[in-house]
Formats: structure tokens, sequence, C-alpha cells
């Protein structure tokens, strides 16, 4: 076993790592800044083709994992595995594997939008390989991104939603297979989320496209997360999708019914057997009925203070052992 | 190799773009006009000693100034702008992007020091008595006191960009900038100044510039009015090659420190910090 390890050892550096690795692989990872730590042992795996969901409250260290993955930042302690490689040490060939989308400001305001995707796109090709065509052709990536009537323009011509488009353009110009979103939607008017997490899913089930998002919007991650992360006090308190998180905390569902013209709310803990209830005693009287389980906006609530009355350490290990 | 040819391609594309806007048209056109304003005033002096116009002499020192200038102003400008606003990080965020980051923006500002360099060359041939391109060895002598200037000074300047993270404290190498013109004898000779400033003005690259381009555009006797009664090629070459070799060293250094600070949040910062300002 240790034998064949090391034999294929050298064949990952120059080749991609098989598609069972998982793509981004964190381990007891801690950041510290001088006597402040930031991260106190944050542990998650994302496999590839995943789309991962990074919440937390302001503070919490989301920006902080997030550029130590991107390797612009370098961590205190722990393991780190980015596409099979470590971020600190990771080479141009490892680059030319990810995306990172930033948020513009006002840089290459001169540039026309074709322009400056074209050029960007130059770094990228003599990392093509025959399974990903690199560079994505501009005038393709032009319409995904849907800048096709603007692609002339001067970025500084571009409003704010077109330039978080060319962003997410830039972003993905090097069809990457690893791509980070650090709150990509902020400051979006609801059209153009809706825009952009079209995008996004068609990001992730066309080019199977790994991608780790954080984001203060819990509409937005049950929309595009098939998993979900609660970073919160420096480590993950919570790790699954929407739907395991929410059947984990015993938040309460909201039944509401009109009756003889009058309106009422219930929370139970229960919703079936009250609305059971509910009927036998009305029957036909019984209106507008609306069932309401816990939002993820309750789960994460109810996690963040779990977390905060200082149970989540304990909380966290008796549901370890529940799985295990 | 392909990062090398992207980043020129890189600065190629900018160089358009300063062609292609009122601003940057500007800030080729104003110098020139201003030094011509300036040789204007000149007119009737001489330079000391001699019955040398003092404006013809001060044509070529002014060019020598401006190549520094470029080097060392728009270099290091360009580099906090592009830090402050995300250029750079953008850079990082691609393969090879910093390779061809740099490459593009010594491309960018080599560009525009030649571009300015004719702007104010050609007018300056034209309307001034006394300057002369006696054939090849004029057209050489400035052909290589421009490039190891620019060498000397754009490693320089790029360091100085990488140190000044606020491109409003701009002013802290500009003040200096504008003493060491003074003292560096490009509006008026400093054969006459006390020793000491004279030293002084021969320990940086702005004195030697304006020697390099007085000795291609000058006949040779005003050498007689130099220090040394000479134009010293020789110490031109020692002390830009010196300059030279001191920041290509240093400036690596001081790059990839400044490069390997760069992530969103500290540009965020930056943004947040310059929003203040405006409002």
């Amino acid at each position: 076993m240790t034998v064949v390890r090391q034999l294929r050892a050298p064949a990952a550096v120059s080749d991609p790592p098989d598609d069972d690795l998982a793509a981004i692989e964190v381990h007891d990872l801690r950041m510290r800044y001088g006597t402040t730590d930031v991260l106190t042992g944050v542990s998650f795996t994302a496999q590839r083709g995943e789309v991962v969901a990074l919440l937390g409250p302001n503070g919490a260290g989301k920006t902080t994992t997030i550029e130590i993955l991107e390797g612009f930042r370098i961590r205190s302690a722990g393991d780190v595995r980015v596409l099979g490689v470590d971020p600190g040490h990771g080479d141009e060939r490892w680059r030319s594997r990810l995306g990172v989308v930033l948020q513009s400001w006002r840089d290459h305001g001169k540039w026309q939008v074709r322009e400056l995707l074209a050029h960007l796109g130059l770094y990228y090709t003599p990392y093509s390989t025959p399974r990903i065509r690199r560079p994505w052709d501009v005038d393709d990536l032009i319409d995904a991104v849907g800048l096709t009537p603007h692609a002339g323009k001067r970025v500084s011509q571009l409003s704010g939603g077109q330039r978080r488009r060319l962003d997410v353009a830039i972003g993905i110009v090097g069809r990457p297979e690893l791509l980070f979103l650090d709150e990509p939607t902020a400051g979006f008017d609801p059209e153009a989320r809706r825009e952009f997490h079209d995008l996004v899913h068609r990001l992730a089930d066309i080019d199977d496209t790994t991608i780790l998002l954080t984001t203060h919007d819990l509409d937005e991650a049950e929309k595009l997360a098939d998993r979900i992360l609660i970073l919160a006090g420096g480590a993950i308190i919570a790790d699954g999708s929407p739907d395991q998180l929410s059947r984990r905390v015993a938040a309460d569902a909201e039944v509401r019914w009109s009756r003889d013209g009058d309106r009422f709310v219930h929370s139970t803990g229960d919703a079936t057997a009250f609305v059971r209830e509910l009927f036998q005693q009305y029957g036909e009287a019984i209106a507008d009925l609306e069932v309401r389980r816990a939002s993820l906006e309750d789960t994460y609530m109810a996690f963040v203070r779990e977390y905060e009355s200082g149970r989540s350490a304990s909380a966290l290990r008796a549901f370890e052992e529940v799985t295990r | 190799m392909r990062a090398a040819r992207a980043g020129l391609t890189r600065g190629r594309i900018e160089l358009r773009h300063t062609l292609t806007n009122g601003q940057d048209l500007w800030n080729y056109i104003f110098p020139a006009v201003l030094l011509l304003v300036v040789i204007f005033f000149m007119r009737n002096a001489t330079v000391p000693g001699t019955s040398f116009s003092l404006g013809s002499r001060t044509m070529p020192s002014a060019l020598g100034m401006n190549v520094a200038f470029g080097g060392l102003v728009t270099m290091a400008m360009a580099l906090t702008v592009d830090r402050e606003d995300g250029t750079l990080l953008r850079a990082k965020a691609i393969p090879n992007g910093m390779v061809g980051y740099l490459i593009g923006k010594i491309t960018l500002v080599a560009g525009m020091g030649l571009i300015s360099l004719t702007i104010q060359l050609v007018p300056g041939l034209l309307l001034l008595d006394g300057l002369s391109v006696r054939g090849a060895s004029s057209w050489l002598t400035l052909i290589w006191v421009v490039l190891l200037g620019m060498v000397a000074t754009m490693p320089i300047g790029a360091i100085f960009g990488s140190l000044v993270t606020n491109p409003r404290n701009m002013g802290m190498i500009m003040l200096p900038l504008m003493g060491l013109i003074a003292t560096s004898g490009i509006f008026y000779p400093i054969t006459n100044f006390p020793v000491w400033l004279q030293w002084l003005a021969q320990v940086f690259p702005i004195y030697w510039l304006g020697l390099g381009m007085r000795s291609a555009f000058l006949p040779g006797d005003m050498a007689a009015v130099e220090i040394g009664e000479s134009w010293r090629h020789l110490e031109t070459v020692g002390v830009l090659g010196a300059w030279a070799i001191l920041g290509l060293v240093v400036a690596p250094i001081v790059l990839r420190r400044m490069a390997r600070r760069e992530s969103g949040s500290r540009v965020a910062e930056r943004r947040e910090k310059a929003m203040q300002r405006i409002t």
C-alpha cells in the first residue's frame, strides 16, 4: 500500500489529480494574528462538483478561510489541500485550475470588456488540457455572463451589476475546476441576483465546477448550495445539507389557518399531528391552511445562538456520537 | 515565455489607452508646453561664462530630468494606484499574472517616457538655436543615456511604489524629488553651488541624466562649464549603473514581499478608506 502510494506520488505533480480526490480538504486549520485567534481549528472537505456555502456572523473567519484556500494568506497551522496541493506552495499550474471572483472597484477602467477578457485568457493557454480547453472562448464567455451588448464598452462605463458579471467572467475565464466566490451578490438588486444564481447553477451543472462561496444571504445559500457550513468563533459548528441541518435543530414549524374569517397562527414541534387534530375538530371550517417548516434562517439562528450560549462544543460532540 | 508575451501585449494595450483619452493626452502635452514656456522666459539669458543660450542648455537637461521623473514617479504612482484598486490582486489570481503585470508595466512606463521625450524634443530641436544632433554618435549617446536612465530609475520607482500604500502619500516622494531637481543642475549649472551640494547632486541619477543628455545635444566645447570640464561619460555609466544594480537587486525582494501580502480583504479595506475620503 505504501509502496504504491510512493510510486504514484510523482505522477500526481504533473497530471491533474484523480477525480475521486476531494477538491478541498481542510484539517484543523488555525490562524492567529498577533495574539488573536481567528480560526481555532476548521475542518471540512468539499467533493468535486459540490457547491458549498460558508455561512457565519461577521468576524467569524469566513474571508480568512477563503483567502487561505486561495493561497493569498499563509495559515498559522493545520493541513490544507486544495485540488491536492498545499495552497501555501501552489505553483502556476495549480493557480491555473482555480478561479477567484474578486470585487472590482475601478481597476482596468480604461479597458474594454472584450479586450480585457481576451487578454486575461492568454495566461491560461499553456494550461489547456485535452479534457479542459483553456481559456474559455471569449465571445461564449461574454454571452454566458450576459454581457454581449456591452462587450465593446469600457469597464468604467458598466453599471454595478454588469461589473459584477464581469468579475465572474474574469474568475471563470480559465475554466476553473474550483471557483471561490466571496460574498458574490452583495449589493445586487433582486433581478441581478436571480441571473447570478442561474449562472452559478449552469457552472456547477455543465462544467462540474466545485464552488465554495461565502454569503450573508441565507436564501441564496439554500438555493445554491449542496452543503452548508456554519462558521462561528473560528470553527465549523455545523456541516450538512440545508435539510439535514434543519432536522438537527428542534425548531418549531409555523401553522397558519383561518376559520370563519378569523386568522390564526400556531407554533408546533409536530405540525402533522396538530393539523390532523385541527381538521378533526373543525373540519370544513378550516381554510387558507399554510404550514411553514423551519427555514434555513431559523436553523442558522438556532445554531449561532446555541454556539453563543457556549453549548456548541458539547452539542457537536453529541451529534457526532449519534451519527457514528 | 507566454506570460512575458502577454505582458508586452498588456503594456501595448495600456499604452494605446493613454493615447485615446483626454486626461492622459494632457499629461503628455502639459510638461512639453511648460518646458517651452520656461525656455521662452530664459531666451535672453546665457550660461555663465559663455555666450551660449541658457534655454538651449536647459532643454536637454530637462529631457534627462523627465526620464528620471518618468522612471521614478510614473512607476511608483502606477504601482500604488494598481495596488489600491485591485489590479495587482487580479494579476496575482491568474497563472504567471505577476510576471505579465510587471513586464506590462515596464513596457507602459518606458513607452510613455519615449512618447513624452519625443513630444518635448521635436519642438525643442525646431525652435532652439545651438542644439545640434551631430550624426550617429549623438543619437547613440541619446539612446544609451535614455535606456540606462530608465533601467536606473524604474526599479527604484517600483520600490517606492511598493512601500507607499496610499497614492495620496506620494507627496512624501515628490517633495524630496523637487529638492533634488533644484540641486541637480537641470535649470541652472551647479558649478557655482557649494561643493557639498554638488557632491550630493552627484550621488543621484537626475544630475547624470541631465549631463548625459547635454552631452548628446550640446556642442562639444560646452563641456568646459561642467564639473571636471568634461561630459564624464564613464562616471555617468558608473553612477547610473550602480543605481540600476541596486534597484534590480532590491526591487524583486520588495515587490515579492508586497505582492505576497495582497488579498481581497486588503483591497476591500483600502476601498473602504478611499470611500471615506470621497464622502
